[in-house]
């Protein structure tokens, strides 16, 4: 706290109006395991909010959980409130009618995600039938427009395609159409580049953050590729173990992440300024894994953090206000050596 | 051996050949040329569903009359050109009515069977849990019954006319539809494209019949197409053993007449018996066929 107070700028008080999602004290429990563990976040309307962390840290949890699309052994708790709208307390019949058509969804596997037996514009305008009430003429003129928007070449010709004439790029650019077709306010994105090859990745997520601005839309990026957050979000949340660890403005986190865990993270890409190549220099790594956190008392990541204390074992730290961020690690955020190292290094 | 390859590979002869694509056939033309087995099996069931809709302007009157004198052999006497039974009845008006009984109960069993089946396998599968449970052991009730017992007992308790065997029948044979329905329904349920439905707002009717039900369909219309044999035979059984209905001609009930003068007038036996094999042969093949065209990761090749 010693970091000035002016430091917490107005950047993470919202304007009550532009609040689109407010999640509070979300937690997703799985038989036997608890996958969310109680965290917090909002977006406001046309933001990029991307939700970093790595496999099993409980991203695709929230993001189904939002959706309330969970299977049906898993439990929530907390308030997800969307538009005004309290999604935990809504009934099936309100949930249907936000899908699809206030909210989207993509999903990371493009090969498997489109109905193998149905035409893709067919798809496609049975989303804009249900939602829309469109007659079967006018769905299909809308979604060859909206085949089109995500660059389909040929997309009067395309509409009658399976999904198996069709790579993984077009598929997800399908995926995407649908999603987005009744101009949702929230689109959420889990992974939607993990499964494509890395020349379409930047394609997709420029086509997806082209659309954002166009359609006005928030975008939830679920994701572990930090390079992705790093060019296309305006804010983020780590993940680790099912809380959130520090939350930041994306240019902030990546200038000077503050939480040990999300160091880790950045230390653990390669960065093109440095001259690495993993065959001359070797990539630092954050030891044990996140099976070693699911029975701590205190800090989830305290067990592979370096910077540990006792303190840390006892209870688990709170989201604290530091540098213009959120950041629940009471080392770091505490007037000490420590922090003003990391003051310092920036 | 290997120099031979890169040389001919090398060679400029290789290079000049012309590239042709295959020529990719859409429509009626492609499934005459990829599945001939199908197209011979439509032919043979066109033509048994011809004969069963013209049977009253080919053979006008009963087929129960006698008609001519008993036990002719086929192209004795060209009026009745597959003979007579001991009865003097036209052999041929007898098969042409009886594949009205056969196709008639044949397909109302098997769309009974079908809709019983299809609807249990996919609200089992689909929901899982109690209802799943409840249903699977109702399935396996009715399959530890023998059908052709099963039939009969209904059968009995009924009267013996064609809407109870074909209610009978249906019965009997919904439980191999809805174990199919339901182990692809089970399986189909976690697809990724289900989730994608869920969270365009779709209903859970919506998904099962526009979204799983098409993906569920190939092995169902196989085994539907072999249902509706299995109903024929079912019902030449049934009508073999005199428990058909007694005022229709059917192929059952013209082998079971034929039989005691197998020895002496083979024809009257054999000849239904090929009618019925025919047919039951033609709805294999074009079960068959139609996997194969059904399927669009196919349709390509």
């Amino acid at each position: 706290m010693t970091a000035p107070a002016s430091s917490a700028p107005a950047r993470s008080e919202p304007h009550a109006g532009n609040r689109l999602l407010d999640v509070r004290d979300l937690c997703v429990a799985f038989p036997g395991h608890l996958a969310v563990r109680g965290i917090s976040f909002h977006i406001d309307r046309g933001e990029t909010l991307a939700l970093v962390g790595e496999s099993g840290c409980g991203k695709s949890a929230t993001s189904l959980a939002v959706m309330r699309l969970l299977p049906p052994g898993a439990r929530i708790a907390g308030a997800v409130t969307f538009d005004g709208i309290d999604l935990v307390q809504a009934n099936e019949r309100t949930l249907r009618d936000l899908r699809g058509k206030r909210m989207g969804l993509i999903l990371q596997e493009p090969m498997t995600s489109l109905n193998p037996v149905l035409t893709i514009g067919d798809q496609i305008a049975e989303n804009l039938m249900r939602h829309e009430k469109l007659t079967r003429a006018q769905a299909r003129a809308r979604t060859v427009e909206l085949l089109d928007l995500v660059r389909i070449p040929d997309p009067a010709r395309r509409y009658d395609d399976y999904p198996h004439n069709m790579s993984g790029g077009m598929r997800q650019r399908v995926m995407i159409a649908m999603a987005v077709a009744c101009n949702p306010q929230l689109l959420i994105a889990d992974e939607p580049t993990t499964a494509l090859d890395v020349t379409l990745q930047s394609e997709v997520l420029e086509l997806l953050d082209s659309l954002r601005r166009q359609l006005d839309m928030a975008l939830l990026l679920i994701t572990h590729d930090l390079g992705v957050v790093a060019q296309w979000a305006d804010r983020v949340a780590v993940m680790y173990a099912g809380n959130i660890v520090e939350k930041a403005g994306a240019h902030a986190l990546f200038e000077n992440p503050a939480h040990p865990y999300s160091r880790g993270l950045m230390g653990s890409t390669l960065r093109l300024e440095g001259g690495g190549h993993y065959t001359s220099q070797r990539l630092t790594e954050i030891p044990g894994t996140v099976a070693s956190a699911l029975h701590e008392p205190g800090c989830n990541f305290a067990p592979r953090c370096a910077l540990a204390t006792a303190d840390c074992r006892i209870a688990p730290p709170p989201l604290r206000p530091f540098e213009g961020r959120q950041v629940a690690c009471p080392v770091v955020t505490q007037p000490s050596k420590e922090a003003d190292r990391v003051a310092a290094g920036r | 051996m290997s120099g031979e390859t890169s040389s001919s590979l090398a060679s400029p002869a290789a290079v000049a050949v012309p590239f042709k694509p295959p020529v990719v056939r859409r429509g009626l033309s492609a499934i005459v040329i990829n599945h001939p087995t199908f197209v011979v099996g439509l032919a043979i069931l066109t033509v048994v569903f011809v004969l069963a809709l013209t049977a009253d302007i080919l053979y006008p009157g009963d087929p129960m009359d006698m008609v001519g004198p008993p036990l002719l052999w086929p192209f004795q006497d060209m009026e009745y050109p597959l003979g007579t039974d001991s009865l003097g009845r036209d052999v041929a008006a007898g098969l042409v009515y009886g594949a009205r009984v056969s196709l008639i109960i044949g397909f109302s069993a098997a769309s009974i069977g079908l809709l019983i089946g299809t609807l249990v396998g996919a609200i089992g599968g689909f929901f899982g849990g109690l209802i799943d449970n409840a249903l699977a052991r109702l399935t396996e009730l009715f399959q530890t019954v023998p059908t052709f017992l099963l039939v009969i007992v209904i059968v009995a308790i009924g009267e013996p006319s064609l809407p109870v065997m074909a209610l009978a029948i249906g019965i009997a044979s919904w439980p191999t539809i809805a174990r199919l329905v339901r182990a692809q329904f089970r399986s189909l349920r976690q697809q990724d494209f289900v989730m994608a439905a869920r969270s365009l707002g779709y209903s859970n009717t919506r998904i099962i019949f526009m979204e799983i039900l098409p993906n569920a369909l190939p092995p169902v219309v196989v085994t539907a197409s072999v249902m509706v044999a299995g109903a024929i035979l079912t019902e030449t059984g049934l009508s073999f053993l005199n428990m058909g209905d007694p005022n229709l001609v059917s192929w059952g009930s013209m082998i079971g007449g034929g039989r005691e003068m197998l020895r002496t007038a083979w024809y009257l036996t054999a000849l239904p018996g090929i009618a019925t094999a025919l047919t039951v042969l033609a709805l294999n093949l074009i079960g068959d066929g139609l996997n194969e065209i059904f399927n669009p990761r196919m349709r390509q090749r």
